[in-house]
């Protein structure tokens, strides 16, 4: 190969060059995966993601807490009073509105209408505290470390959380029974 | 100041060694011989300090960690016997725990120093800069350090702090259950927690060791902020400086001692001693104190993200200092205006350090909102502004000159002394 060749050209030296490199970047960014991913939940975290739950034994007025995921789950009999609170509110007035019948347990996403049951994740959306039943300006919960008040809906209605207490995924099984998750 | 070295072998060994690995001439040159601005005052002790503190975290620790197990079930318990049954673990627990106080307490004196006498500014960016990276790795060292005694505190201190992540649009939540490793803080939570809280040490004595580097290049700044001009303003590290230095750690760790011995628990907080439970969150979390300013600048906004942002925001803008200030003086001693705003800036940190420890209501929240638009105004306005509008008092002609007056730099005993082992050329 002549000197001006080597000087215009793409040499095999070059090729070997970039593609050495590319092997060498492609193979390193594939080995970064298993390890970040180890760090994501594992399979029996994942495993435990679903839990029944017996709720006979819930009078009116009263709340369980149970634990799904490493969280609480808040499974609250609502009172006549504490439903006709949430379905008064004006919707306007809310910060993440939602109206009580999307809140409750209800037909299309639970498998029944109980405007009775309220089944929310009990982990204020602000930084993750367990917000305190029957405390608070709203009838709901009251989040002790920065101050979030949740109506009987659980929606946010004053302090910094940004989002209603989520509802988790669940269907009653039967009139006793719940599946969360 | 890159100096020539005066290293001279004592041996046959020592000059063998010289020629193939030479540690002695480092060490030589940079801790004994090492030529240092003869003005330091007692506020630039705290560099040596923070080795100690360094160095006594590591040590402690790793005998902590014999004895320590990470899981759920046991940590809390295991941190009992620690102080139960360990013989002197006690004593090497409240070493461990004071020691992350004092620490702080000791690199927060270093920043302010660095503010007040302008070490930050060229051409020592990037001393300043890796210095903000330590202080980072503390901070992240230091929460993954309290999380594992497992107490309340421990559990809902990571709870909240993980939970900052869920503030990122979109990605957040998948990012935060990649942190815990599950759906809550848990035991996988715990585990790299302990994993980490073990090797970032490590990391920040690979980073002291460039941020010595760093300093050993410009060489140190000092009270009067202008350049060493020769011979005349220098004395050589050792004996003056190692002796200095070595005083103000006596009296460091007599403070130390003290809470060690007698209030160990004084920065703790009582919450701690309960063990965790996922299903009660103590009525009023705070974190450790030296955490409270950032926590105070989070509360005092009222949106999340911001709140997060804001809160992060407060230490990266150190990284960005250097730019900010637009004076061409470094030493505050000689910037009349600057000094008083300092002033100010110093009370704001504690006023979010008090509203911090507070309940996040009533008058708390007004001030922690006023001393956070301080916090941000003083670098974000007032150090660009007001080096630009100010007039400097009158500069020294040189470091020696306004530490000695005319006839004693004539024959003066103690001071002429010092510039006497600087012969050497």
């Amino acid at each position: 190969m002549s000197q001006t060749q080597a000087d215009t050209t793409v040499t095999r030296r070059d090729f070997i060059y970039l593609g050495a490199g590319a092997f060498a970047a492609v193979g390193g960014a594939a080995a970064l995966v298993p390890l970040i991913h180890q760090m994501n939940p594992a399979a029996d975290v994942r495993a435990l993601a679903t839990i029944d739950v017996d709720i006979s034994a819930i009078a009116v007025g009263q709340q369980i807490k149970v634990m799904w995921q490493g969280k609480p789950v808040f499974v609250r009999h609502r009172t006549p009073e504490d439903i006709a609170a949430a379905e008064a509110v004006d919707l306007s007035a809310l910060r993440d509105p939602v109206p009580d019948s999307e809140r409750r347990a209800n037909a299309e996403e639970n498998g029944m209408d109980r405007p009775d049951w309220l089944i929310v994740v009990g982990v204020c959306t602000h930084l993750g505290c367990i917000p305190i039943e029957g405390r608070g300006d709203y009838g709901g919960w009251f989040c002790p470390c920065h101050g979030s008040h949740y109506d009987t809906a659980a929606r946010i209605r004053l302090g910094p959380a940004p989002t209603n207490l989520p509802k988790p995924p669940y269907v009653f099984l039967s009139d006793s029974e719940v599946q969360i998750g | 100041m890159s100096h020539q070295s005066t290293y001279r072998p004592t041996g046959p060994f020592t000059e063998w060694l010289d020629k193939r690995l030479p540690v002695p001439r480092l060490m030589h040159d940079s801790l004994v011989d090492f030529p240092t601005p003869r003005n330091l005052n007692y506020w630039y002790t705290f560099g040596g300090i923070l080795t100690f503190c360094l160095i006594s975290q590591i040590v402690t620790g790793i005998i902590l960690a014999m004895h320590y197990t990470p899981h759920v079930d046991y940590a809390f318990e295991s941190v009992e016997r620690i102080m139960r049954d360990v013989n002197f673990g006690w004593l090497l627990r409240y070493a461990h725990a004071v020691g992350a106080s004092m620490f702080f307490f000791a690199v927060y004196v270093h920043i302010f120093r660095g503010l007040y006498y302008g070490s930050y500014k060229a051409p020592r960016e990037v001393l300043w800069m890796l210095g903000v990276v330590i202080l980072l790795l503390m901070m992240a060292t230091a929460f993954m350090g309290y999380v594992l005694p497992w107490g309340q505190m421990s559990f809902w201190g990571a709870t909240v702090i993980t939970n900052f992540f869920t503030a990122i649009p979109l990605v957040g939540n998948a990012i935060t259950e990649w942190l815990w490793g599950g759906f809550a803080v848990g035991n996988a939570t715990l585990n790299r927690f302990f994993s980490l809280h073990y090797l970032l040490p490590f990391v920040i004595f690979g980073v002291v060791i460039l941020h010595i580097w760093a300093l050993h290049v410009p060489g140190n700044n000092n009270p009067t902020g202008i350049d060493v001009r020769g011979k005349q303003d220098t004395v050589p590290f050792h004996p003056y400086y190692t002796v200095k230095d070595g005083f103000a750690l006596s009296l460091f760790c007599i403070l130390f001692a003290w809470y060690v011995f007698f209030a160990p628990n004084a920065l703790g907080h009582p919450d701690n001693y309960i063990p965790a439970d996922p299903l009660v969150t103590p009525p009023h979390i705070v974190p450790e104190w030296y955490f409270l300013p950032f926590y105070a600048i989070l509360r005092s906004i009222p949106d999340k993200l911001l709140g997060v942002i804001a809160m992060f925001g407060s230490i990266a803008i150190l990284f960005v200092l250097p730019w900010l200030d637009r004076s061409p003086v470094r030493s505050l001693r000689y910037r009349p205006m600057t000094q008083i705003f300092f002033v100010g800036f110093v009370v704001a940190c504690g006023v979010l350090m008090y509203c911090g420890g507070k309940p996040a209501e009533g008058v708390y929240v007004l001030w922690a909102r006023l001393a956070t638009a301080y916090y941000f105004a003083y670098f974000l306005l007032i150090l660009p502004i007001v080096g630009l509008i100010e007039t400097p008092r009158k500069l020294p002609d040189s470091i020696a000159k306004p530490v000695l007056p005319a006839p004693a730099l004539a024959g003066g005993t103690p001071i002429g002394a010092t510039a006497a082992p600087h012969t050497d050329g």
